[in-house]
Formats: structure tokens, sequence, C-alpha cells
């Protein structure tokens, strides 16, 4: 592939896109296929060619736009008017309307359009507009010119510069500068070097990586090359989750025409840049997200942590040097090499900048996936991005960074998701959970930890003893038989967890714990002392007299 | 000792010996390979991750290792699974409710094949879809905004070999 050829073919379907007035995007993401989208598709084709339109309308299928709970959805261009739940009946209609007679149907758009305007969509600004499976559909909105500018105009060092500009954090977690990371990569002498695409998802409540996959899995596969490149890596592997099968078979039929096009390969750009990227599907295991257990189960082994240092850095996969990134990170990389660091530094708050891919779920009216700036406060993403509190329930509190973060309380919304990181409260990958009154937070943490603990891989004392040790406690504690006493003894036991776990599962899994109960103490009082459950969720075991006199349980 | 003597002519066999030597007979290839072989067979056998230990030349351990560790591989047959996603958004939808339905009406054990061998619930932590929860997967056909009837009626129209 030459420069020249990137051009053409951007040319070329830029000229076919202008031969027609209509697009119609229909959403075929893993949720919107499972309610029927492929049968709307086939509708819709067959209707369009029934009434004479697929002369100036284009009907596609595309990724998803994250919005699963109104689907399937189609977008129509332009204007990006999004339908919901359409259904196959519906279809006749609505071509009938918007397209024949430019009318679009109110009553059937998505009913909260509104929170796209809240938004700051630049990962996420061709999803559901492009089609996944074609990579003539991405090199038409600009794709692969970053790596193009990189390849041919740039050194490794000015790629590092650029994003150390930015101010890009990675967006797995941690939310270490990415900047830096790929500055220790790149001076690491030991050869070859690797770069591993972290798409294990496992936090339950986040599908963010998964939008971007089924929507736009080039963007991915291009930051990852930028970054190979910066760090002098010839080899990528790419993790993803075997529950996500939808995104495996995009993403393999991606890496496939990058391949063919000679992106993927050797001498992209007529450069000297030799590169190879294979995908690995995962079985089913949380720990696995962690970066030096991921590198183990790419080695074929039982996913299982290992102490740090050495950092995967220095000493990563097949012991050499390994740049392991998120998903949502490396997204990032190809928007910056194009449009500056300074440009997207300016972007959100001063010190976090960018944007975040976020996944709102539990008992909200909009629940998905948005793309919003850092400096955005909690309750503008739960009101006027996710429609507030589902009808007929009360707001209780709010769980951020499922499933090992903390709770917030309602007066504590107003804080930006930037106030959050710098605070130090984990916002994780970006999961939020409302919660409503109806959910006993006792019994919340429970699930959280019996999650901990069918994930541990067992390999350090304090998380595979320690968490089962937790579960008894509250399981004492919300049968009604506990004590204030075993309240302290909780919060002992979840600090010394935290402190002495090998790897970031086992520190992290008494979050919840430990955050609950300062933040609501006083339900953890009410089982405890009352023997009531303030939600009416849990059984307990309470002593009641009896009319003669006696007491019986 | 491998029970698959090489003179077999079992296609499915075949295929695995094939992905085996696309991936160079390499050891950290194991887990695509168990993927190919959990793909083709339907689970995991003994005698199947006897072979793979010895093509790959890896401790037929460290193979059940493996193959044990990932939740995603079975090690029994089955004709039909199901399983629920506890995930926590699920969850907080009702899924865990929907587990013990199941558990109770078709006397199956979460991550236990059937006492007549046609079922096999197990339990998933997240599959990405948590804007419907709660999510159920039927014989790997997703069920989103299940409630506690329609999974059951879905697992008796697949255990009567209807398709949905």
């Amino acid at each position: 592939m030459k420069l020249e050829d990137l051009q053409k073919i951007a040319l070329t379907e830029h000229e076919y896109r202008s031969t027609y007035k209509y697009r119609i995007n229909v959403c075929c993401g893993s949720v919107c296929s499972n309610r029927g989208a492929l049968n709307v598709l086939k509708e819709l084709e067959t209707v369009a060619k029934d009434t004479g339109v697929e002369k100036f309308c284009k009907i596609s299928q595309a990724g998803c736009i994250g919005i699963c709970s109104s689907g399937p959805l189609i977008l129509i261009e332009p204007g990006d008017y999004i339908y919901e739940k359409v259904t196959v009946e519906k279809v006749k209609y609505i071509v009938n309307e918007h397209i024949l007679n430019g009318r679009p149907v109110k009553e059937l758009l998505y009913k909260n359009s509104e929170s796209f305007k809240k938004q700051c969509r630049i990962v996420l600004k061709n999803s559901g507009k492009i089609n996944p499976y074609r990579i003539e559909d991405y090199i038409a909105v600009g794709g692969y010119s970053a790596l193009a500018k990189v390849l041919t105009q740039m050194t490794p060092e000015q790629v590092i510069y650029e994003i150390t500009v930015s101010g890009l954090r990675g967006r797995g977690g941690a939310y270490f500068p990415t900047g830096k990371k790929l500055n220790f990569v790149a001076k690491a002498t030991n050869k070859p070097k690797y770069i591993v695409v972290n798409f294990d998802e496992g936090d339950p409540a986040v599908f963010a990586n998964r939008v971007i996959a089924e929507s736009n899995p080039h963007l991915i596969i291009e930051g990852a090359m930028i970054a190979a490149y910066a760090i002098g890596a010839e080899h990528g592997y790419m993790y993803v989750r075997s529950e996500y099968p939808l995104a495996i078979r995009i993403l393999k039929n991606a890496i496939e025409q990058a391949k063919n096009y000679g992106l993927i390969g050797k001498n992209a750009f007529n450069s000297t840049f030799d590169f190879d990227l294979e995908l690995r599907v995962g079985a089913g295991s949380y720990v696995v997200g962690e970066e030096t257990a991921i590198l183990a189960s790419i080695e074929g082994k039982r996913g299982m942590p290992r102490p740090r240092p050495p950092y995967p850095a220095v000493s990563g996969l097949f012991g050499k040097p390994t740049l392991i990134n998120n998903v949502e990170t490396l997204a990032n990389i190809p928007i910056i090499i194009t449009n500056g660091g300074k440009w997207f530094s300016e972007i959100g708050a001063q010190d976090f900048s960018g944007t975040k891919c976020i996944t709102l779920t539990g008992k909200v009216n909009n629940p998905g996936v948005a793309e919003v700036a850092t400096n955005i406060t909690l309750y503008e993403i739960i009101y006027d991005i996710g429609g507030g509190v589902t009808v007929g329930q009360k707001f209780k509190t709010v769980f951020l960074g499922c499933p090992s973060g903390n709770f917030l309380r309602e007066d504590q919304l107003n804080q930006t998701i930037s106030d959050l990181v710098k605070a130090g409260v984990i916002i994780g990958s970006g999961g939020i959970m409302v919660i409503d009154d109806e959910t006993c937070i006792v019994e919340m943490v429970k699930t959280l930890n019996s999650f901990f603990i069918d994930e541990s891989c067992g390999l350090c004392v304090p998380c595979r003893a320690g968490l089962p040790q937790v579960r008894m406690l509250l399981n004492k504690i919300s049968d009604g038989e506990g004590s204030v006493e075993d309240m302290k003894t909780l919060e002992e036991l979840c600090n010394l967890i935290k402190d002495t776990s090998l790897c970031g599962l086992g520190q992290s899994a008494p979050n919840p714990v430990l955050s609950s109960l300062k933040q609501f103490r006083e339900e953890y009082l009410a089982h405890i002392l009352e023997k009531r459950c303030p939600a009416g969720r849990c059984n307990l075991k309470t002593t009641e007299v009896l009319e003669d006199g006696c007491t019986s349980s | 000792m491998s029970t698959y003597p090489k003179t077999v002519t079992d296609k499915r066999l075949f295929l695995i010996d094939k992905t085996i030597a696309a991936h160079g007979y390499r050891r950290d290839a194991l887990l695509e390979i168990l993927h190919v072989a959990h793909n083709t067979y339907g689970y995991l056998d003994k005698a199947l991750l006897l072979h793979i230990s010895e093509m790959l030349n890896i401790p037929p351990s460290q193979v059940y290792g493996v193959a044990t560790f990932y939740k995603h591989f079975r090690l029994k047959p089955c004709p039909h699974t199901v399983a629920v996603c506890l995930g926590t958004a699920c969850r907080l939808m009702g899924s865990q409710k929907i587990l013990s339905e199941i558990e109770r009406e078709f006397n199956v054990k979460c991550n236990e094949v059937s006492e007549n061998m046609t079922l096999y619930l197990s339990s998933v932590y997240h599959i990405g879809q948590c804007a419907t929860a709660p999510n159920i997967i039927v014989d790997g056909k997703v069920v989103g905004n299940a409630t506690v009837e329609e999974a059951v009626n879905r697992i008796r129209q697949v255990l009567k070999g209807e398709e949905f």
C-alpha cells in the first residue's frame, strides 16, 4: 500500500457516496442483531428495491451505536436521525415518509436524542455510520491516514512526543500516562518487542470496548500499529474475550482486510516498518484482564498474574519488552496523530484531557454507552444522558467503576470525572451503575464479593482465603446475626486484603465493601441492631415475641 | 499415552492436527488449539487433551490445568447448554432468580450437566449486553430482558428440539 493508493480508495469511495442522497445505517451490533436487526436490514433492501429508492439511497449495515436498550436501531444520514425499536412492519412506513416524502417520522425517532448533544464523541464519532466489515468505509472517513502520516513523516520519538503532549492516560482503569508508558518500552533495548491490545473487557456492566470494536475495528488496529511503530515492535497480539463472538468475527475480518491491503505486513507506505497482528481469543476468565495475567494467557498458560517488577515494559511477553494497552486508549491514538496532541489536550479537563467512554447501566431510563468529555459531572451523565432514574423508582446511590469501585451518594454527583480520578476515586473502566432504593447494599456487596471469589485465580492467600472470610461476615450480617464488632473485623480484613494481595483483582476486590461501610453505615447497622433490611430484600432471622409470651425463631 | 492412534481417520481430529501444525507446534498456541478442539467436539474429553499434550509436547497436567482454569471449556458432552449472566447489571435486574428457577425446574445444578445428560447449566459473568439485562444464553442465542417464564419456555423448546 502506498499513500497514493490510500487517497485513491478514499476518493473512489467519496465519489460513490456522492451518487446517493440518503444513507440508511442499520445497527447490526450484538444486541440489535439479537433483536432482529438482520430481518430489518433484509426488509429495508426489499422495500428499497420495490419503491425504487435504492437509486439514491444506500442501505448499509453498521456497528453498535451504544444505546442498545432501544434496539434495533437505524440511523439515517443526512441529519443523523435515529429510529428506535424498528420492526419489519415499520420499515415500509419509515422509507415512505422519510426517504420518499422527506418527512422524518417523529413518533418513531429515538426519544432521548438530546443526550447526544451532551456527549463528546471522538472515538465513537463514526460508530453506527460506517460498515465495520468494509475497510473502504473506514478509509473514506480518513482512516489509516494517521498511520500514513506517522510512517512517512514522523520519527518514533515524534509520535511519543505528540502522545505525551496530548496528556492521554490509559483508559483501562489505572489512568497511567500513555506517553510515559510508550517511552518506557521504546527505551528498552531487548528485542524483539511486542504490543498487546487488551480487549479482555471483563468488568461486569461495562461494554464500551465492545461498542468500539463492533462499530469501528480498524480504529483499534490503526492505533495499535502507530503505537507499535513508536516503540519499535514488529509483532502484536490482540486478546479478545470469548464472550464477544461478534466482535471477534469483525476484528478477524478487519485484520484480514488490512493484511490484504498491505497495511499490516511488510513496508506499509514504503517505510521500513514491518508489522504482524495476531488475534487471540480468551476463554472466560476475569483475572486475565490484569496485565501480567494476559501475558500468561497469550503464552498458552493458565491466566495467572505474577509479581511486578519486572514490569512488562522491561520483561513481558516471552520475557521481552511489551506494551499493553486498552482498546479505548489505542483508539484515541490515530485521532491524536491526525489532530495533534495540543488539540486533544484542550478537550475536557486540564490535567485529565480527552474523553471517556462510560457505560450507564442499572435503574436508569436510557442505559448504554456514551462518550463524554472528562469535565462533565456525574449528575449530567445520569440525568441528561441517561434520562434519569427509571420511572417509579427512587435514586439511592451510584456504583462507580463496577465491579471494584465506590458507592457515591446523591450529594456527590456534582463532581466531574477528572475530579473523581484526581481524588483517587476508582472509576475503573467507566461503568456507572444507578441503584434504586429497592436494592439492599449489603446484598449488592455480597454479589460483588462472590464474583471476586469465583474469579480469584487462587494464587495468593489474601485473595483466595480472605475473600471467603469477607463473604462469611457479610452473610452473617445479612442473616441478622452480625454484631457491630463484625463490621470492625470486616473493615480490618478488607484493608489487609487490599494491602497484601498480589494483583489488581485482590487489591481492588475489597473496595465495594469498604466504600459501602463508609457510605451506608446506617444500612449495615439496621441489619445488625434492628434486624431489619431497609430495602426489604434480606431474609433476616428475627426473634418475635408470641402472644402467649413464648419466643420462637 | 494417546488413545487416538494416528491411523484413526477422524476428520475432526485431522482438523485439530492441522491447526496444531499451522501454529508450528508452538506451545503458546495451546489456548487457540483448545478453542478449535472445543468448537469441533463440543467438549474436551481426557483422551483429546492427552492427544493435544502429546502433539505440543506439554505435560498432560499442564494441558488439563489450562482446560479447567478457563470457564469457557466444558469437559463433559451435552447437547444443550444454557448460561445465565450473573454480571452485576444482570443480577441487579434479577438474573439470580432466573438461575435458581431453572435449577429447580429442570433439576440441574449450576455448572453441572443434568442427570439425563441433556442440559448443561452454567453461569457467565458479563457478555457485554448489559443494556438488555437480564440476559441468558440458550444454545448460543442470547435472550435479552429475560423473565423466568420466558427462560423456562425457551429451554423447554430447545429440549424438544425446536428452534426459536
